[in-house]
């Protein structure tokens, strides 16, 4: 034998590192999971031990309850869309040195962020009336949430395409590019890749802060629950409900973004 | 170098605006003058960094622009496609003529002019700046199509025809991030190239590159240039220079000192600054 097998590692040794490493990952996994369904379990126990929860009436409502959810998403995935669209607008508008573009966004900028959802929420519904501007509850919801969030993702797409080389700006423009062409055609589509994340980040926001639509009666999933619930005198069972699948929801929806984070990240660039 | 210099070349006259090769001393293959730089002056802030260059490229002729670092090389290529507006001057490309115009730069006129020059003049990075979100073929269409208004299926014809020039032809469906820094930049010529425009502007291609792939890049730029294409090259890489350049133009605070067919400027400078800075240049 030539080679100097000494100085290489045995494969024994090496595979039961492997193995020992895999072994303390599983166990750490499976506490992991034993201590959430130890805190759920005991969470759901001791409600259950107060004797108020009537599971019958749970088992029966929660079809019309988690109906709701599939309202919550539509409104979401039709706000999230148009608030993307409101936040290119508003970061192009907010980096121009058009002073009229700059004041338009700034001053939307500042407007939404300087008050609540909810007083936002009721304008479009109960005050935009008084001028004679009549929305429907669905609509109005929408309009409401892509307004808020257009303005919060307005600085997110600022920071995106800020972030955006600026050689790559040049080399467009060295290729006699307009600027709007450069804009359209290099800057964002290489900001929205870099702000995806940000956007399933708010999109799982919005989910939670939809629940305020159920206030102008959209019959979404808070609404549904708190309509059984009052109903019936069974808050409780149905609140549960609602925040059972809210939780659900952004746990789903936070797996999907993580993958999407992922394969943005050895993506091709 | 043989001391065979051409006869009649006389001692230039010592000023920033020093003109450049009388007729009778041109190569047969050089044209007219095709870009123009006129009296160009540049300051950022208080930074006075061209101080009056003044410049004239024939076509088909290669000019390598030398000087130490800071000495105003990268923003002179810049101020020819108006990446920088120039303070005070007027550069003319392919009988388009931009006065310096920084205070009304963002008048629609002068941008237009602005996009007439960069139409004939094509850039070249240091960094290449290919678009990471487009394929080879569609960063090399993109402009074409879009800006010129060819056809899609002339614009690929084209693209494919100058990916073939530079050697890339069989990557045309990859993506930038698969490329290596010598492929990177190489589809960064075809880019440039299928434009069709008049003149090439190289702003230290190679200086972002391994050592091991620069020579591929110099070689098409070599080939280029042996073929007629009009170029201004910014580079360090001196043999390239004394290869490709009919004429090399040494920089020094921000003003040309002295310009001349390569084996005059690299090998007999007529001026203490040149021979200073070649001499640092043996030392590295
Ligand atoms: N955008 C800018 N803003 C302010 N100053 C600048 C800018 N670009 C260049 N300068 C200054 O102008 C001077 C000349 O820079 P330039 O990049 O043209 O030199 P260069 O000859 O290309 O040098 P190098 O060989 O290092 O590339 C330097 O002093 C630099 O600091
Ligand atoms: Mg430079």
């Amino acid at each position: 034998m030539t080679t100097p097998s000494a100085t290489i590692q045995p494969p024994p040794l090496l595979a039961e590192i492997i193995e020992s490493q895999r072994q303390r990952r599983r166990w750490f996994r499976g506490q992991f999971a034993l201590v959430w369904v130890a805190l759920v379990g005991a969470l759901l126990a001791a409600l259950w031990a107060t004797d108020n929860i009537d599971t019958e009436w749970m088992v029966t409502w929660a079809p019309f309850i988690v109906g709701g959810a599939g309202t919550t998403i539509l409104v979401c995935v039709i706000s999230i869309v148009l608030a993307t669209l409101l936040a290119i607008f508003g970061a192009i508008a907010r980096m121009s040195s058009n002073a009229i573009l700059f004041a338009i966004s700034s001053l939307y900028v500042s407007l939404v962020r300087g008050t609540p959802l909810l007083v936002q929420i009721y304008f479009i519904f109960f005050a935009l009336p008084q001028m004679g501007i009549r929305l429907d509850a669905v609509p109005a919801g929408i309009l409401a949430l892509s307004f808020n969030y257009g303005a919060y993702m307005t600085e997110i797409f600022r920071a995106g395409i800020q972030a955006v080389p600026g050689g790559q700006r040049e080399a467009a423009q060295a290729l006699g590019m307009p600027e709007a062409l450069v804009m359209r055609r290099v800057v964002l589509p290489q900001a929205v890749r870099i702000v995806i994340p940000a956007i399933g980040n708010d999109f799982i926001a919005m989910i939670k802060d939809s629940a305020l639509i159920s206030t102008i009666a959209v019959q979404e999933l808070l609404w549904r629950a708190q309509r059984a619930g009052t109903r019936d005198f069974k808050t409780l069972q149905a609140l549960l409900i609602a925040a059972a699948v809210y939780w659900l929801l952004t746990i789903i929806f936070s797996y999907f973004q993580d993958r999407l984070e992922q394969r943005m990240a050895r993506g091709d660039r | 170098m043989t001391g065979a210099e051409p006869p009649d070349h006389g001692v230039r006259p010592a000023s920033a605006t020093s003109g450049y090769q009388p007729e009778s001393s041109l190569p047969s293959h050089i044209g007219e003058p095709i870009v123009k730089v006129e009296g160009i002056h540049k300051y950022f802030g208080d930074n006075h960094v061209l101080r009056g260059v003044d410049l004239e490229v024939r076509q088909r002729e290669a000019v390598m622009v030398i000087g130490r670092s800071g000495s105003g090389k990268t923003t002179l290529l810049r101020c020819i496609n108006f990446l920088e507006e120039p303070t005070v001057g007027a550069i003319e490309v392919d009988e388009v003529r931009v006065e310096a115009d920084p205070l009304h730069a963002r008048d629609r006129r002068h941008r237009e002019q602005i996009r007439q020059i960069r139409l004939r003049a094509g850039m070249l990075f240091q960094e290449f700046n290919l678009f990471p979100h487009m394929d080879v073929l569609a960063n090399c269409i993109e402009a074409p199509t879009r800006v010129l208004g060819h056809s899609r299926e002339h614009a690929i014809e084209r693209a494919e025809y100058y990916l073939e020039v530079v050697g890339l032809a069989e990557k045309r469906d990859e993506y930038p991030s698969r490329l290596s820094g010598g492929q990177k930049q190489r589809v960064a010529i075809a880019r440039a190239l299928s434009m069709e425009p008049k003149v090439l502007l190289f702003d230290e291609p190679t200086s972002a590159l391994d050592p091991e792939l620069i020579g591929e890049v110099l070689g098409v730029m070599e080939d280029l240039a042996h073929s007629g294409t009009t170029m201004i090259v910014v580079t360090h890489e001196m043999h390239f220079a004394q290869e490709a350049a009919d004429r090399v133009v040494f920089m020094e605070d921000g003003v040309v000192i002295e310009q001349g067919p390569p084996e005059q400027v690299l090998n007999d400078p007529r001026h203490e600054e040149t021979t200073h800075f070649l001499r640092r240049f043996l030392d590295r």
